[in-house]
């Protein structure tokens, strides 16, 4: 028999909209055998749900980031099914842990190989702000060299907050317009950091 | 006979006479000090000599004394006989406003990453070493920043309230 936990005692009836993300139906017009919607809206659609991260991971952040992919927390419950370990084909870049000021090129570096639309997650108090690594050799936060769409606190954050963070992103991603890419508001932003 | 810190004393005296100085065991690692221009001569003596042997060099680094006035700058070498597993501790004192010591390269091939490291954190010039430039450190960096004038933290940051680190202040 059974051990009486609280699953069996009151069985839950099983809801798929419990256990997988399933995107909203953007707004359209549709009939019988067509469906039509802006190109902005089915676009984004696509882009937040199957977004590849890049993760950059240098320390205790990124063990937390290797719960958050595993079948526990699993990101690919989000659509990011595939990691990709090179810059060129992701689109967002999850920096996770301490990054020395000799590593900041290299991270810039691997931003600039990303094509856009990129986006870029600091994950713990180390990306965000140096953390407790106040010293002379620490970059104190990766936005002085990248832009970074999210933040996440904590140190390490836990893989809920990760995925919390995961989530912001792809909100971002769904209401961005597309041609904000283009606007003199992103050029000037990537002019702030130097970038073309 | 067995390496005893005592033979190894009465081996350097022998030979340095008042030249080396200073012996202390401390936690039974014999250690002494010469003078900073007597460095290699008393490296060679240790590396060649038939019963010493100490031909490992395990580490070179520095120590900064800001009160000691002409002897800032301490480099210090910790040698080891892998014969008899023996270990002892050399130091020089050097002037800060001139800290040129003599590099150990030509005897120690492992002195080379180890003295750029020591100049990297500490300025010591490593008279004839064969590229003295920085190591870990960002090559714009432009001081030594584990000398005891120059704070742990980042100085150029305005956004870290300094009451919560623990000294002091506050950015409000």
């Amino acid at each position: 028999m059974s051990r009486p936990v609280r699953f069996n005692i009151h069985p839950k009836q099983p809801d798929i909209h419990d256990n997988i993300a399933i995107a909203e139906m953007p707004e359209g017009l549709q009939g019988e055998g067509y469906f039509a919607t802006g190109l902005e809206k089915a676009l984004t659609l696509a882009r937040k749900n199957s977004l590849w991260p890049l993760p950059f991971a240098t320390s205790c952040c990124g063990i937390e980031f290797m719960a958050t992919m595993g079948s526990h927390y699993d990101l690919s419950r989000f659509g990011s099914e595939r990691l990709g370990f090179t810059p060129r084909q992701c689109d967002l870049i999850m920096v996770m842990g301490t990054i020395a000021k000799k590593m900041a090129p290299v991270l810039r570096q691997v931003y600039l190989q990303m094509a856009e639309p990129r986006w870029v997650m600091a994950v713990g108090a180390c990306a965000s702000s140096g953390g407790i690594f106040d010293t002379y050799s620490v970059l104190q936060g990766i936005d002085q060299v990248i832009p970074v769409d999210v933040y996440v606190p904590g140190c390490p954050p836990r893989p809920e907050a990760i995925l919390d963070g995961f989530i912001r992103i792809q909100e971002l991603v769904g209401n961005e317009s597309l041609r904000r890419r283009n606007s003199e508001h992103y050029k000037a932003l990537l002019g702030s950091y130097g970038i073309q | 006979m067995a390496l005893t810190n005592e033979f190894i004393k009465g081996k350097l005296t022998e030979k340095f006479g008042e030249e080396v100085y200073n012996f202390e065991e401390p936690y039974e690692m014999l250690t002494f000090e010469a003078y900073k221009d007597d460095n290699l001569k008393v490296l060679q003596f240790l590396f060649d000599d038939e019963e010493l042997k100490f031909q490992f060099l395990t580490d070179i680094c520095a120590v900064h004394y800001p009160d000691k006035k002409g002897q800032e700058l301490a480099v210090v070498y910790h040698l080891h006989n892998l014969v008899d597993n023996v270990r002892i501790r050399f130091k020089v004192f050097t002037d800060i406003n001139q800290p040129d010591v003599f590099t150990a390269t030509a005897l120690y091939q492992s002195a080379n990453w180890m003295e750029r490291e020591t100049y990297d954190f500490y300025g010591v010039n490593f008279v004839g070493h064969p590229n003295l430039k920085r190591i870990l450190n960002v090559d714009e960096m432009d001081y030594f920043p584990m000398r005891k004038e120059f704070p742990l933290e980042d100085q150029t940051r305005i956004d870290k309230d300094d009451e919560m680190f623990g000294r002091g202040g506050s950015i409000w």
